[in-house]
């Protein structure tokens, strides 16, 4: 069963987000590492760049698939988690800890409230999978 | 599991890395059942095979196999095969599951005045490869006969457990490795029996993605990728398949005129020199101008880094021929990225 922790937000692309202080922290959950396989690639913005919300702002690759990631809301990127780009692996083995993506400052941090709780994102997890 | 070309097929057991590392260092085992087999008989069954495809079917000997290609008129491919013979009036086509009703459907139309048979037993058969540097212990000691005197690309004809097998020194993965023919329903017999065998010397199940990983390595062409009914064998590098001087087959004046005309494409393996995967279908650039199309590419398993194969448009470079070493783009997310043309196959034993 995949691992879906409570105090986190999770978008329909499968990211999750993380509050950290005024910073918000973007990863992949566990469902989406578990259907990508085996990661072997992963492309992510720099430090100071915009990312916006809608747009793709890096992708995985994984043996079997490309993957685009989708901005989950706009702001300016804070911290990249470089240690990815040699070990993209990570993401399969710890996905919602070491794997953390990026760092974010929003720019309206009221965009959080479009993203799904962890209860709905279980259902709609669970409506994939039977699909 | 995927459904392709009608089958259910695994795209990989464990995973495609694990599954693909097993077979370089000891063993994995593919079913393959959904390739096609088309069964040619009759007095006219070589000759037959020499006109419907491209490489000298009259060259290779009883128990012997040959990669060919059956071609359009157009000089396309209508799919790559391997012709196995068993006598000058009995020979069997392995054709890929995606177009195994489409050739049966050519080589019915091609029959003509030839005096042969051609049955679809596609059904008929489950096809198990084993492949990698144990392949032979593994299956010798499964079936109870010696391989060592199995030439590669030449079968033998073997019985096990009261079964009939055909038994082949053929693969797709650029290891030594066999494919075994066998009635479909003594599949998992010999499946179980080969794990038996070979589970404690490291074999493993592998599946689809495994061996698209383990054929690009090798620079080998996949149908629908390198190439198709479009493609010139010559431009995707198959000239030692296509023997324009061996009598005629379908295609050849197609393909003596463009050899005459000027080849317009060359298929090419690069390695990236920035960041990023090439896929099939991303654009191929040379100072911004286009060349081409990827055809294939992955993140090699073997040696840790993105490859890829695709059509470099014209046979020059500028200077000269398209070469080892040139510097050419792929167009990766809407940015360029840069690459090297590199020798093929990518994957060099040892």
């Amino acid at each position: 069963m995949v691992q879906i922790p409570g105090e986190l937000k999770y978008t329909n692309d499968h990211e999750w987000v993380k509050e950290e202080g005024d910073l918000l922290v973007i990863g992949i959950s566990d469902y989406a590492q578990d259907s990508l396989g085996e990661i072997v690639y992963i492309e992510l913005p720099s430090e100071g760049d915009e990312i916006t919300k809608g747009d793709p702002f890096g992708a995985v690759e994984s043996t079997k698939a490309v993957s685009d990631l989708y901005a989950p809301f706009s702001g300016d990127v804070m911290e990249v988690n470089e240690v990815l780009l040699d070990s993209p692996e990570t993401i399969n083995e710890d996905p919602y800890g070491e794997a953390w993506m990026i760092k974010v400052k929003p720019y309206d941090p009221g965009e959080l409230a479009d993203l799904m709780e962890s209860a709905s994102y279980t259902e709609y997890v669970e409506k994939e999978m039977e699909e | 599991m995927v459904e392709f070309a009608g089958w259910e097929m695994p795209v990989q057991y464990e995973g495609v890395r694990q599954e693909h590392l097993a077979v370089r260092s000891s063993a994995g085992l593919f079913d393959v059942s959904h390739m096609g087999e088309i069964e040619v008989r009759g007095p006219d069954a070589l000759s037959f095979c020499q006109f419907i495809t491209s490489n000298d079917a009259g060259r290779i000997k009883n128990n012997q196999a040959q990669y060919t290609l059956i071609c359009n008129f157009s000089g396309g491919v209508v799919d790559d095969v391997i012709l196995y013979k068993f006598s000058d009036d009995n020979l069997l086509f392995c054709v890929n599951a995606s177009n195994s009703e489409k050739v049966y459907e050519w080589v019915l139309e091609q029959k003509g005045q030839f005096d042969v048979e051609l049955l679809d037993r596609s059904l008929d058969f489950t096809q198990l490869a084993l492949q990698g540097p144990l392949s032979e212990n593994i299956l010798s000691e499964s079936i109870g006969s010696s391989l060592s005197g199995l030439k590669r690309f030449h079968f033998i004809s073997a019985t096990w457990n009261g079964t009939d097998l055909i038994v082949a020194r053929t693969g797709y993965t650029g290891e030594n490795g066999y494919e075994v023919f066998l009635p479909w329903d003594k599949g998992p017999d010999l499946w179980s029996r080969l794990f038996e065998a070979g589970g404690g010397q490291g074999l493993k199940p592998a599946g689809l993605g495994a061996r698209d990983t383990l054929r690009l390595e090798m620079g080998y062409s996949l149908y629908g990728h390198e190439i198709g009914e479009d493609t010139n064998p010559l431009e995707a590098g198959l000239g030692r398949y296509v023997k324009l001087d061996a009598g005629d087959f379908i295609g050849r004046q197609a393909i003596t005129e463009s050899l005459a005309r000027g080849l317009a494409n060359k298929l090419v393996g690069f390695c990236m020199t920035d960041r990023g995967i090439p896929r099939q279908g991303y654009g191929i650039f040379k100072n911004t101008e286009f060349l081409g199309r990827v055809t294939s590419g992955t993140f090699s398993p073997s040696l840790e880094k993105p490859i890829g194969m695709g059509y470099l448009k014209g046979v020059e470079n500028g200077s000269g021929a398209w070469d080892v070493g040139d510097i050419i783009e792929i167009e990766i997310r809407n940015t360029f990225r840069g690459a090297q043309v590199v020798a093929l196959p990518f994957y060099k034993k040892g």
